[in-house]
């Protein structure tokens, strides 16, 4: 079974993020970058896929400018067989970078594609879901656990209930949710032996998508700002607050 | 110009981000439909042609539906797509689902958990773990969008609008249901609670929740957690407030043995009072609480228990 693994070059999860004084977006300059925690995550499920002889290819793919190959190459070294870049400058839509994908899943035909349910920058949570509605698959989002057996993936979902789980026919399309597995870090050895692993350059505009964007970006302001509050002595003087200055309790 | 609103619901039981989506609908200045799909959903037709503002009511009651799988009922919604200028769900996991799907079908981007309509084109909604807040605007001529409830206020009620059954019957090969694990719990809903108390890492196991249940019981409290405390398996996973879990908005939270991660924060910081429990004076979410108690939970847990 072949695996892909779209990943996304995100802000780091420890950095926060700041906006720009002229609020036209949030200032990324020299800002430590990092593999968007999520995509880790299914770069991790897609290995240990192979290493269960589940799979047979784990290819990871990105979207983005040239600096994202940074990505693949963690990719590549965490395991990844091979590692497609569409390169592009301008920054695109969920549904464009879907439609992107649609066309690698045409060319390449992975049985099972498996990428993160969100990017912890625009936050969108529907790259993957679109992905599956574009090449007609079905979809296992915000998987916990993932069980492939007899041309079905059964996914066990994070839900605001607790837990679902569903049969897949593969092909599919899985997101990952936080505690599908641990991913684990990269070996000096590996990173050295991803050097040499196949890393393909496609230009986005050399795939017959139209990347017209369908949002503007009208401003990006600060959230309101929460007014400094006190720490108080104990209990007691806690409980009198709540009470008789916030009126909460 | 009209609205179509996907009722969320479990087995039958309207959630209340419902009427809070409703509430964001009418926002955008045009009628509102709503849909309610599942199995044995007619019960609820009355309790939501109830809720102030809904013009009709539109229920496809099948057993296609009952587990809201994604691939159905994106099938569903988008053959009703035609007569609606806007489509609209909550951001609960249930919308976040179906939601991207009915997008890419109808070849429109999907502008994800407004907490605000400008207009009926422009939104503004969180980025960046909620330390950004974009306006944006559509450029399509469908929208598809998606509410944080907990930006929202819930509706009144009003004498109940007309509802009409859809027959349409969409049961793809793509997926089945399997299996479901409920979380089963007399608490109010972390979603719906005016007050929350959330534990974390420092809770140090899952038997030490319980120093949070008389507190809870007498606050009438949801019990909420942070990742750190779901992922070392304390508590369950729908209990995790966050970035990428639960977004709340109480009057009241109170954070125990939580250290303040950005991406905790995103989950909570717009709750009205914020109380932080930690034994660390250097902690992070002392920067976003209301009240600071610096101390042991250990020693405090069942002295506010007392002292409420
Ligand atoms: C992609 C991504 C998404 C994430 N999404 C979420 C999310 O949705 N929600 C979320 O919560 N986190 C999320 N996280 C995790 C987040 O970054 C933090 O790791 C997590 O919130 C930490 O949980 P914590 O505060 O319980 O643990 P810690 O950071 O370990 O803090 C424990 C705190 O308990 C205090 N403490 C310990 N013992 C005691 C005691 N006896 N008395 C009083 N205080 C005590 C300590 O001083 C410390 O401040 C996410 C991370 C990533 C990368």
């Amino acid at each position: 079974m072949k695996v892909l693994v779209p990943i996304k070059r995100v802000i780091d999860y420890n950095v926060k993020a700041r906006v720009k004084a002229d609020n036209s977006g949030v200032d990324l300059t020299n800002v430590k970058m990092a593999l968007n925690p999520f995509c880790e995550i299914a770069i991790e499920e897609a290995i240990r896929l192979k290493e269960a002889g589940t799979a047979t290819e784990v290819i990871a793919v990105t979207i983005g400018a040239k600096a994202s190959q940074e990505q693949l190459r963690t990719a590549l070294a965490l395991g990844a067989d091979k590692a497609i870049h569409i390169e592009t400058d301008e920054k695109l839509e969920s549904l464009h970078v879907a439609k992107l994908l649609a066309k690698i899943v045409e060319q390449e035909v992975p049985e099972l594609v498996i990428l993160g349910k969100q990017s912890i920058d625009s936050d969108n949570n529907q790259t993957g879901q679109m992905l599956a509605a574009l090449t007609g698959r079905g979809q296992g989002t915000f998987a916990s656990k993932v069980d492939v057996a007899n041309g079905t993936i059964n996914v066990t979902r994070e839900v605001d209930g607790g837990l679902q789980t569903v049969a897949l026919k593969l092909p599919a399309v899985v997101t990952t949710d936080l505690r599908l597995n641990e991913p684990r870090y990269a070996s000096l050895p590996n990173i050295m032996k991803a050097k040499r692993k196949p890393l393909e350059v496609i230009a986005a505009d050399s795939l017959g998508v139209d990347l017209t964007p369908r949002i503007q970006l009208v401003t990006v302001n600060e959230p309101a700002k929460r007014s400094g509050g006190i720490i108080v002595n104990d209990v007691a003087q806690l409980v009198d607050l709540l009470k008789t200055q916030a009126k909460v309790i | 110009m009209k609205t179509l609103v996907i009722a969320d619901h479990d087995n039958g039981i309207l959630k209340p981000e419902t009427s809070k989506t409703i509430n964001a609908a009418l926002k955008l200045g045009f009628a509102v439909d709503v849909l309610i799909a599942g199995e044995n959903v007619a019960p609820m037709s009355e309790a939501v042609a109830s809720i102030a503002g809904v013009n009709g009511v539109l229920v496809a009651d099948n057993s296609a539906y009952a587990h809201q799988l994604a691939e159905n009922i994106a099938d569903l919604v988008l053959s009703l797509a035609p007569d609606y200028s806007h489509l609209v769900a909550s951001a609960t996991t249930t919308g976040k689902n179906f939601m991207p799907r009915v997008a890419a079908l109808l070849d429109v981007a999907q502008i994800s958990e407004i907490i605000d309509v400008v207009d009926a084109d422009t939104f503004k909604r969180p980025i960046y773990a909620g330390n950004a807040i974009a306006t944006v605007k559509s450029l399509d001529s469908k929208k598809v969008i998606t509410v944080r409830a907990s930006s929202f206020d819930l509706q009144d009620e009003q004498t109940p609008a007309e509802s009409r059954v859809v027959d349409s019957v969409f049961s793809s090969e793509l997926s089945a249901f399997v299996s479901v694990e409920q979380t089963e719990s007399e608490r109010p809903e972390l979603t719906a609670a005016q007050v929350v108390i959330s534990g974390g890492r420092g809770m140090q196991n899952g038997e030490n929740f319980s120093l949070l249940n008389g507190i809870a019981d007498k606050l009438g409290a949801a019990i909420g957690a942070s990742r750190a405390a779901v992922d070392a398996g304390f508590v369950p996973n729908d209990m995790q407030v966050g970035q990428t879990g639960k977004i709340v908005a109480p009057n009241l939270y109170i954070a125990v043995g939580i250290s303040g991660a950005i991406q905790h924060l995103a989950g909570m910081k717009d709750s009205k009072v914020i109380v932080a429990i930690n034994k660390d004076p250097d902690a992070p979410i002392f920067q976003v609480a209301d009240y600071g108690l610096v101390a042991d939970l250990f020693d405090v847990l069942p002295e506010l228990e007392q002292a409420l």
